[in-house]
C-alpha cells in the first residue's frame, strides 16, 4: 500500500442528525498534511459542526487561499461548493459569492501566512464589510508549508526548529479584528474540540463576519521547545474566558443552564449564543473592554480563549448595501438584466 | 491548562492493564470464544498468503481436527465475530479453516512421529471419539503408551455415528484421526468396556472417559411400544452409518429440532422420505439446532412445524399412522420469555416413520457403584471442572461424558485438560498445576503506510458455500453437500477478517495530544477525556460504548492535560489508521499471539 484510505463504513449504532446524515458525511478526502497536525483537529471539529448544525453539505461554501490551512478545505465537507482561491485573496472571493447568493453558509479557512501577511488588506477589508461569512485563521505561527521560515503571528522570543529567535512583533488577529470593528472575534485551540465545536456553530450562525483564530501547532516546523505555538506551551498557557453554545430555537433553553450562569445573545435565526464567562472579569460584549483584557493577558504570555467578543446588533453586507435576498441565480433574467434602455436611465442619473 | 470546570476526578478508573493476558485475548473475540482458543485471526491470515500447510498446523495445536471442524463445527467463533459490529454476517471462520484442511500439502512429516522408547506410562482411553483422540494426540508423542477401546468396528465415535456422511467425508473424518494414530496410538476395535473395575485391574497408570452422551432420550407416550417405525434417533443415524439401515418411509416425522434432529431430516431424504416435517413443540426463537443447520435443511425442502407437542402415536394393527399433537399458543413477554402456554387443539399427522431427536443423556451402566467413582446428580459422575480427574485419582473424563452434551471442540479442548492432567498425574506432580496463559507482543510496523497485515477495511459480504444442487444430492449417503469455498471465495473471505489479534497499544508518555488518531478513526472508538468512573467514560465517546461485555481501554495520565486516551475496543476495526496518523507512535499496531499451554508445554525441551 503506498497511501492510506479512511474506510467508509456502516455503523449500526452511528449516531444520525436531522437530515439522517452521519458525521462521516460531513468529511472529504483524506488528509495530504502531516501527521499529528493541529489543522486536521479543525477540520474534525467543522466536520463535527457542520454535521451537529444538520446543514445540508450542498448550501455550504469554502473558500480558501494557499497554505497548509488552505489545503484542509479539501478535507471536510466534500458534498460542499468550493473554490482555493490565490494567496490571500480568499476573501474577496468569499465576498462575490456572499453577494451573489445570501442563502448559503459561508466559510473560509485561511491561515497565519495567507491572512497576516500576503492577504492582511484583504482580511482588514472583509472585517469592515462584515461579510456574512465564518473565517477561520488557523494560526501556527509559521510557513509549514515552505519549511518552518517564521509568519506574521510568531511572537516575540518564539525559537524555530534550528534555534533562531524571532525579533519581530507578532500581529494578533483577535486584536486586529477587535479594533477593525468585528462583529464576532474568538480564539480556539484544535486540542480542544469541547470549546472549538461550539464556537464554530456559533460563528456559522452569528450574522456578519465570524473570526476564529484558531492555535493549530504545527508538528513538523513548530513544535518544540521554545516555540510558543507548540501542542505543549499552548496547553500550558492555556486560558478559557468564555465559553459560547450554539443553541437552536426548538431546544429549551432553560434546562441546560442554571440561571444567571450563561448570558444569553439572540441570533436572527432565532437561536441563541449562550455565553457563559469562565472568567469573571472578562465582559465579551464591551469592545473597548474585551480589547484591554486581551492585551493584558497576552502581555502576560497568556493565551486567552473562547468568544471574546460579539455583537448580533450590526448590519451585515447585504444589509448595509441593501443587496436582494434573493440569490442571483434565482432572479429571473429581466430583474438581472434589465436591458439596454435600463442601463442608459441609470446612466442618465449621473449626467 | 487551567482545568475547565466540571473535572471530576473521584472514582477514576485505574489505567488499563494490558499485560494481563487475558485483556487482548478478549479483544480477539473469535479465540475467546473458542473452547479450545484456537488463533482465528492468525490462521486466516496464512491462508490469504496461501500458506494451507501451515494455517493447517496452527490450527491443529489447539483444535487437533481442522478438516473435520472446518465442516461440522458448532462454531461459537462466529456470533462472536467482530465483524458483526459493521454488517450483519460474521467471517466464515469455519468453512475457512476447510480451506487449509483441503488445500494443505502432506503435513505428514510435519507431525510428531511415534517415539523411539516409550516412558513406561500406560494410558487407556475408553471410546474413540474426539476427546480420547485429543489426549491420545497430546500424549503419544512424549512416549505415552496410549491405548483407545471402541465397541463400533470403527473409530470416531459420534463423528462417525451420528453425524452423516453428507456433511464429514468418511476420508476427512479417517484422515485426521490416522495422523493420531500414526503417533503409535494403540486402537482396540469392537472392544466395549463392560466393567470398568475390570479395566482397573489392568494396571493401567491413567484411564480416560471419553465415552460420549450415547443414550437417545425416549418418549414414552402412547403407542410407543405398537410400531418398529419409532426410532430414536443417535441410534438410527449410527444404524444408518454402518449401513445397517438403508431405507425409511416415504413420509417422515422428526420430534426435536436440535442439531441431530437436522442431522436426523436430511438423512431421511437420503433414504427415500420425500415428505419429512420437523415438529417443534416452541416456537422458532426456542430453537436448539444452529441457523445454519436449520437453513441447510430448510434447503433441501425439510417442513419445520413449530407449536406442536407430541401426544400419542397412532398405531393402527401394529401400523403406524401417524402421530396426534396438540397444537400450542404462547404468550411472551418483552424479553422474549414464555409466560404462557394454552392448547388450542389437536391435528393427527401422517406419516411411516418417527425419528425421536429430542436430546441425549448419558450412561455409564460399565461403571461399578463401587469402582471408587463417586456419582452425583443425574447419575452423573463427580468430575473437577478444571483438571477433569474423578474422585478416583487415576480416572478422567472428558467430552460429552464430562458434563453432558456439548460439541466436538469442546471434547477437544477438555482433551487438552485431561491430557496434561494425565501427564502431571503420572509424573507424580500436582494435577491442579497448570501453566498461566500468556500474551506475546510482536510489532507489524513495516514502513511508511505499510503494516505486515492487510489493514485496510474490506466491505466484502460473507461468501456463500457452494452447494451440490439438490438433484445430485440424495443418490447416495456419502454425497458431500458443501463443495468448499472456490478459490476467489477464499481470498475474498479472508480479506473480511478484521485482524483483532493486531492489538492497538499505546504509549501515553509518547502522547502529544494532537488528536489525530480521535479525527481519523472511521469508527470513532477513541477519545480524550478528563479521568472519571468508568460509566463515565463510557459516555465520553462520540458513540457511546455501550456494549458494557468489551473493555474499555483507558490510558495512565497524558503528559501535557493529564487527561486519559480511551477506547472503545467493542467497535474497533484494528484498520491501523490512529498508529499510522499518529506523529510520535504513541499508538501502535501490535501482533498479539496469546500463549495457550498444551501437555507440550509441560514437557521441558518439547516446546516448539
Amino acid at each position: 500500500m503506498t497511501s492510506f484510505a479512511k474506510p467508509s463504513i456502516n455503523l449500526k449504532n452511528a449516531k444520525r442528525n436531522k437530515l439522517g446524515l452521519t458525521r462521516r458525511d460531513y468529511e472529504g478526502a483524506m488528509s495530504t498534511l502531516c501527521a499529528g497536525c493541529g489543522h486536521d483537529s479543525v477540520t474534525a471539529c467543522m466536520a463535527k459542526a457542520f454535521f451537529e448544525l444538520s446543514i445540508e453539505p450542498h448550501r455550504a461554501v469554502k473558500v480558501s487561499g494557499i497554505g497548509c490551512s488552505s489545503k484542509t478545505t479539501a478535507y471536510f465537507l466534500s458534498e460542499a461548493h468550493g473554490n482555493n482561491t490565490v494567496h490571500g485573496r480568499m476573501p474577496s472571493v468569499a465576498t462575490g459569492a456572499a453577494a451573489a447568493n445570501t442563502e448559503l453558509t459561508y466559510i473560509g479557512v485561511s491561515g497565519d501566512g495567507d491572512s497576516l501577511s500576503i492577504g492582511l488588506g484583504q482580511f482588514a477589508h472583509a472585517i469592515r464589510r462584515n461579510v456574512n461569512m465564518l473565517y477561520v485563521l488557523e494560526n501556527n505561527g509559521v510557513y509549514g508549508l515552505t519549511k518552518g521560515q517564521f509568519s506574521a503571528s510568531s511572537d516575540i522570543g518564539s525559537r524555530s526548529k534550528k534555534g533562531e529567535e524571532n525579533l519581530s512583533p507578532p500581529i494578533d488577529p483577535v486584536s486586529l479584528g477587535l479594533s477593525l470593528g468585528a462583529t464576532f472575534v474568538a480564539r480556539g485551540f484544535s486540542g480542544d474540540r469541547a470549546q472549538l465545536v461550539p464556537l464554530i456553530k456559533a460563528g456559522l450562525k452569528h450574522n456578519g463576519f465570524a473570526l476564529i483564530d484558531i492555535v493549530s501547532p504545527c508538528v513538523s516546523f513548530n513544535d518544540h521547545k521554545g516555540s510558543t505555538k507548540s501542542y505543549a506551551h499552548t496547553f500550558q498557557y492555556y486560558h478559557p474566558a468564555v465559553h459560547a453554545d450554539y443553541v437552536p430555537m426548538a431546544d429549551d433553553i432553560k434546562t441546560s443552564y442554571e440561571d444567571g450562569e450563561a448570558v444569553p445573545v439572540e441570533l436572527h435565526d432565532g437561536g441563541m449564543i449562550m455565553l457563559r464567562k469562565l472568567d469573571k472579569d472578562y465582559d465579551p460584549q464591551d469592545r473597548a473592554a474585551a480589547y484591554a483584557q486581551v492585551a493584558k493577558r497576552a502581555a502576560k504570555g497568556e493565551i486567552i480563549t473562547g468568544l471574546l467578543y460579539v455583537d448580533e446588533s450590526q448590519k451585515d453586507m447585504a444589509a448595509m448595501n441593501k443587496m436582494t435576498a434573493t440569490p442571483l441565480n434565482a432572479l429571473p433574467y429581466e430583474s438581472l438584466c434589465p436591458g439596454a434602455a435600463s442601463l442608459a436611465d441609470l446612466q442618465n442619473r449621473y449626467r | 491548562m487551567n482545568a475547565p470546570d466540571g473535572w471530576k476526578h473521584q472514582n477514576a478508573v485505574p489505567p488499563t492493564d494490558t499485560a494481563e493476558p487475558d485483556y487482548f485475548h478478549k479483544v480477539v473475540d473469535c479465540q475467546w470464544a473458542c473452547p479450545a482458543h484456537t488463533p482465528v485471526p492468525g490462521y486466516i491470515r496464512l491462508i490469504a498468503q496461501g500458506r494451507f500447510s501451515d494455517a493447517y498446523m496452527l490450527n491443529r495445536q489447539s483444535n487437533v481436527f481442522p478438516g473435520i471442524l472446518g465442516r461440522v463445527c458448532d462454531r461459537p467463533c462466529e456470533p462472536a465475530c467482530r465483524r458483526d459490529r459493521v454488517e450483519d454476517e460474521p467471517v466464515a471462520i469455519c468453512r475457512l479453516k476447510r480451506v487449509a484442511a483441503d488445500h494443505k500439502d502432506d503435513i505428514t512429516d510435519r507431525l510428531p512421529k511415534k517415539p523411539a522408547k516409550t516412558n513406561g506410562k500406560r494410558i487407556a482411553l475408553i471410546g474413540a471419539g474426539p476427546a480420547s483422540f485429543t489426549v491420545a494426540n497430546d500424549l503419544a508423542p512424549f512416549g505415552y503408551e496410549c491405548t483407545i477401546f471402541e465397541r463400533f468396528g470403527e473409530p470416531g465415535g459420534l463423528m462417525r455415528t451420528n453425524i452423516p456422511a453428507f456433511r464429514l467425508p468418511e476420508k476427512v473424518l479417517s484422515e485426521e484421526l490416522g495422523y493420531i494414530l500414526d503417533m503409535g496410538v494403540e486402537l482396540k476395535l469392537n472392544s466395549p468396556v463392560s466393567s470398568m473395575k475390570a479395566l482397573l485391574d489392568e494396571g493401567y497408570d491413567a484411564v480416560f472417559v471419553g465415552t460420549g452422551a450415547p443414550k437417545g432420550k425416549e418418549l414414552n407416550l402412547p403407542g410407543r411400544d405398537q410400531s418398529e417405525n419409532i426410532h430414536i434417533g443417535i441410534d438410527w443415524l449410527e444404524s444408518v452409518a454402518f449401513e445397517h439401515t438403508k431405507a425409511i418411509g416415504k413420509k417422515v416425522l422428526i420430534i426435536g429440532v436440535g442439531n441431530t434432529a437436522m442431522d436426523c431430516c436430511r438423512t431421511s431424504l437420503r433414504l427415500g422420505a420425500d415428505n419429512v416435517k420437523v415438529m417443534a413443540r416452541k416456537p422458532r426463537a426456542f430453537f436448539k439446532a444452529s441457523a445454519w443447520e436449520l437453513e441447510d435443511a430448510e434447503a433441501e425442502n425439510v417442513e419445520i412445524i413449530v407449536n406442536h407437542s407430541p401426544k400419542e402415536f397412532v398405531v393402527d394393527n401394529g401400523v403406524l399412522k401417524g402421530m396426534l399433537f396438540e397444537t400450542l399458543e404462547y404468550v411472551l413477554d418483552e424479553k422474549g420469555n414464555i409466560t404462557k402456554q394454552t392448547v388450542t387443539g389437536e391435528v393427527v399427522i401422517e406419516c411411516d416413520d418417527v425419528v425421536l431427536a429430542i436430546g441425549q443423556d448419558n450412561a455409564f451402566p460399565w461403571i461399578e457403584r463401587d469402582a471408587g467413582l463417586e456419582f452425583g446428580k443425574w447419575d452423573m459422575p463427580l468430575v473437577d471442572e478444571v483438571t477433569f480427574q474423578s474422585t478416583r485419582e487415576e480416572v478422567f473424563f472428558g467430552g460429552d461424558a464430562a458434563f453432558g452434551p456439548k460439541n466436538i471442540i469442546w471434547a477437544v479442548e477438555h482433551g487438552h485438560q485431561a491430557a496434561i492432567s494425565i501427564h502431571q498425574y503420572c509424573q507424580q506432580k500436582l494435577v491442579t498445576t497448570r501453566l498461566p496463559n500468556g500474551v506475546k507482543l510482536a510489532p507489524t510496523k513495516m514502513g511508511m503506510f505499510e503494516w505486515s497485515f492487510s489493514n485496510s477495511f474490506d466491505a466484502a459480504e460473507r461468501r456463500i458455500m457452494p452447494h451440490v444442487e439438490l438433484a445430485k444430492r440424495f443418490k447416495d449417503l456419502g454425497t458431500e453437500v458443501e463443495l468448499g469455498f472456490t478459490a476467489e471465495q477464499a481470498a475474498t473471505e479472508v480479506e473480511r477478517c478484521l485482524n483483532c489479534d493486531m492489538q492497538t497499544v499505546f504509549n501515553a508518555p509518547l502522547c502529544t495530544e494532537c488528536d489525530a488518531c480521535v479525527d481519523i478513526c472511521p469508527v470513532e472508538c477513541l477519545t480524550m477525556t478528563e479521568p472519571a468512573a468508568e460509566n463515565v467514560l463510557r459516555e465520553a465517546l462520540e458513540i457511546p460504548a455501550s456494549n458494557t461485555e468489551q473493555a474499555l481501554y483507558v490510558s495512565p495520565a497524558l503528559p501535557l492535560t493529564s487527561r486519559v486516551m480511551i477506547k472503545d475496543e467493542n467497535i474497533c476495526l484494528h484498520c491501523g489508521l490512529c498508529a499510522e496518523r499518529c506523529p510520535t507512535a504513541a499508538w501502535d499496531m501490535q501482533e498479539s499471539e496469546i500463549i495457550i499451554n498444551h501437555v507440550e508445554d509441560m514437557v521441558p525441551g518439547a516446546s516448539s
